[in-house]
């Protein structure tokens, strides 16, 4: 006698069709994304739009749409908080993985992931009451809410994405390394210099590449910490706008289906990229890892 | 040799102060804005309108606003990513591998896309194209989207961590695939599988940037409760009204009180998820 049994492909394909949503979502913010920058170049060439160092998108007689002001305020606050969070966040994680004891990293794990917990908004309301006036204090800035202040709020946020993949990718050296290199009379420090961390490399790497990815595409803090003026600086005392503030400011202001909203989109778009690239390093890298193993 | 060890004292008491000193700057920025915020916190300023344009009154309807946004999203995020996570723990053998790590490589990109790109792709395509309009639902779905990687990511690490032999136990007494899925391998990965989506939701429900493309209000004078509708949330009532307020010196205190219960929302949602996670994990060695 045959056992019949109910068929269970309906389910088998509502799962595959969620597992297969994360394509469709990731092609729907390509494709609108793209459905709404294009328009902007039927009446901005791409080469003005990226080399353009005006960005007056309101002015009703000569409106202008030059993104370079806001590449550079993004790369400004970027580069700064990944060169200031990438040192601090790689001791961290050293101190955690190697240095402290057990009940140490019991308290210090879980301090991190909070830290990682706590939304955009509230570190942008630190970045713009508290952190502005200490840099004023300290400084005497002309700008009140400047590139710094973005910068150093910004690589506290990425602090715990570097400090938690990096201590991963420590821990996931083997311990005959570490045992070998002790064995031969190193002390603790040599054996982290020279054994664990150049084993670590290309996990480091992908900490620090999340980290800047993280923060390329970070909106609130930076939005409320720079002061928000598309101007093309290298002075990290200057007020400045980056790439993400200027869509979350300017999209609650335009008129739908407008050059100004195309552009935004244009930004958008350039944004996605530019994150995607880092994400498609940062997944080449950790499979290059995994072979290596 | 001395020397190498002293140095080795030296450099690791750095690392040490460094360490501590990052910690204790975190720890001192949210004791005061406790400190600020907490005092805040009577029950008229959590059950009351804001009041006087904007300059008093309470967070009722932020606080409600959010809630269902979050409720929302849940409804949408954790069938949709529990689903995907199944289909890459268990049913990866029924179609060709390139699928699967297409699926994943799409995984690993969502996580890392910015949320204001959420919050483009929640106004072209719910907003303005699906005419859902600034709604609570149009900024649910937007969430829903953002939250489904981190949601996927844990859940199927969980559900891998359920040992092969329950499965092949449960197959060998003559469970079909689905059915050993739901009995035996769902119901042992399950506190991994709520880590993961309280871990997203707390995510969710500090998200600002997509909110104001999506549907957030500066001001309702009352919460509609209709999904159809525009709302207020925790997340855009303090950037608002610390950027935007005709007053902000005035509304501090709000801002503060804001931000806390934003905070104790959010860090409970943390706390839980890590203490589930840890308590697991202990008892599983």
């Amino acid at each position: 006698m045959r056992v019949t049994r109910k068929d269970e492909r309906p389910i088998e394909g509502a799962l595959f069709f969620s597992a297969i949503l994360a394509i469709i979502i990731l092609g729907l913010i390509f494709i609108f994304l793209l459905r709404e920058a294009i328009p902007t170049f039927y009446e901005v060439p791409i080469s003005e739009f990226l080399l353009g160092r005006e960005w007056f998108p309101s002015s009703f007689k000569d409106p202008r749409f030059g993104a370079l002001p806001l590449i550079a305020g993004s790369f400004l606050v970027v580069a700064t908080s990944v060169v200031i969070a990438v040192p601090i966040g790689l001791v961290c994680a050293i101190y955690i993985a190697e240095i402290a004891d057990h009940r140490l990293k019991e308290v210090l794990k879980p301090a991190i992931e909070i830290l990682a917990g706590i939304p955009s908004v509230v570190y942008g309301f630190i970045a713009l009451v508290l952190l502005s006036e200490v840099i004023q204090n300290i400084l005497h800035t002309t700008y009140r809410l400047n590139a710094l202040n973005g910068a150093l709020i910004l690589s506290l946020m990425i602090l715990p994405t570097i400090i938690s993949i990096t201590e991963d990718a420590i821990n996931a050296v083997p311990r005959d390394y570490k045992h070998a290199s002790l064995a031969l009379g190193a002390t603790r420090w040599e054996t982290l210099r020279k054994v664990t961390l150049p084993a670590a490399r290309s996990g480091v790497t992908v900490g620090v590449m999340l980290g800047m990815g993280r923060a390329v595409g970070e909106t609130m803090a930076v939005l409320m910490a720079t002061g928000n003026s598309p101007v093309v600086t290298l002075s990290l005392l200057r007020s400045v706008e980056t790439m993400t503030a200027v869509v979350a400011i300017e999209m609650g202001e335009v008129v739908f289906g407008s050059l100004h909203y195309h552009a935004l989109f244009a930004i958008g778009l350039l944004l996605f990229v530019i994150t995607f690239t880092i994400n498609l390093v940062v997944d080449f890298a950790i499979h290059r890892q995994g072979r290596m193993r | 040799m001395m020397d190498k060890i002293s140095t080795e004292k030296s450099v690791f008491a750095f690392f040490k102060l460094l360490t501590w000193g990052v910690v204790s700057v975190v720890a001192v920025l949210l004791l005061f804005i406790f400190s600020k915020g907490l005092p805040v916190l009577t029950l008229d300023f959590l059950t009351s309108p804001p009041e006087n344009g904007m300059l008093g009154g309470g967070i009722s309807i932020a606080i409600l606003g959010t809630l269902m946004v979050m409720g929302l999203t849940i409804v949408f995020a954790i069938p949709l990513g529990i689903g995907s996570a199944i289909f890459l723990a268990e049913y990866t053998d029924k179609v060709d591998p390139r699928i699967i790590r297409m699926v994943r490589l799409a995984i690993n990109n969502l996580a890392g896309v910015p949320s204001i790109v959420y919050g483009l792709l929640g106004l072209g395509l719910f907003v303005l194209f699906l005419n859902l309009r600034f709604s609570v639902l149009s900024a649910s779905l937007t969430l829903s989207f953002l939250t489904l990687p981190v949601i996927i990511a844990a859940s199927e690490e969980s559900l891998r961590n359920v040992p092969g032999a329950y499965r092949e136990a449960s197959l060998a007494l003559g469970a079909t695939r689905w059915e050993t899925v739901r009995n035996v391998v769902l119901p042992s990965a399950l506190p991994g599988i709520m880590t993961a989506c309280i871990l997203g939701l707390s995510r969710a429900s500090g998200e600002t940037a997509p909110l104001l493309m999506t549907g957030a209000a500066y001001y309702l004078p009352r919460f509609s409760g209709n999904i159809f509708r525009q709302f207020m949330a925790l997340s855009t009532h303090i950037f608002f009204m610390s950027t935007q307020s005709p007053n902000p010196d005035i509304t501090r205190p709000i801002q503060y009180g804001t931000i806390v219960v934003l905070l104790i929302i959010v860090l409970t949602m943390n706390m839980t998820a890590i203490l589930v996670r840890s308590y697991y994990r202990r008892k599983h060695r």
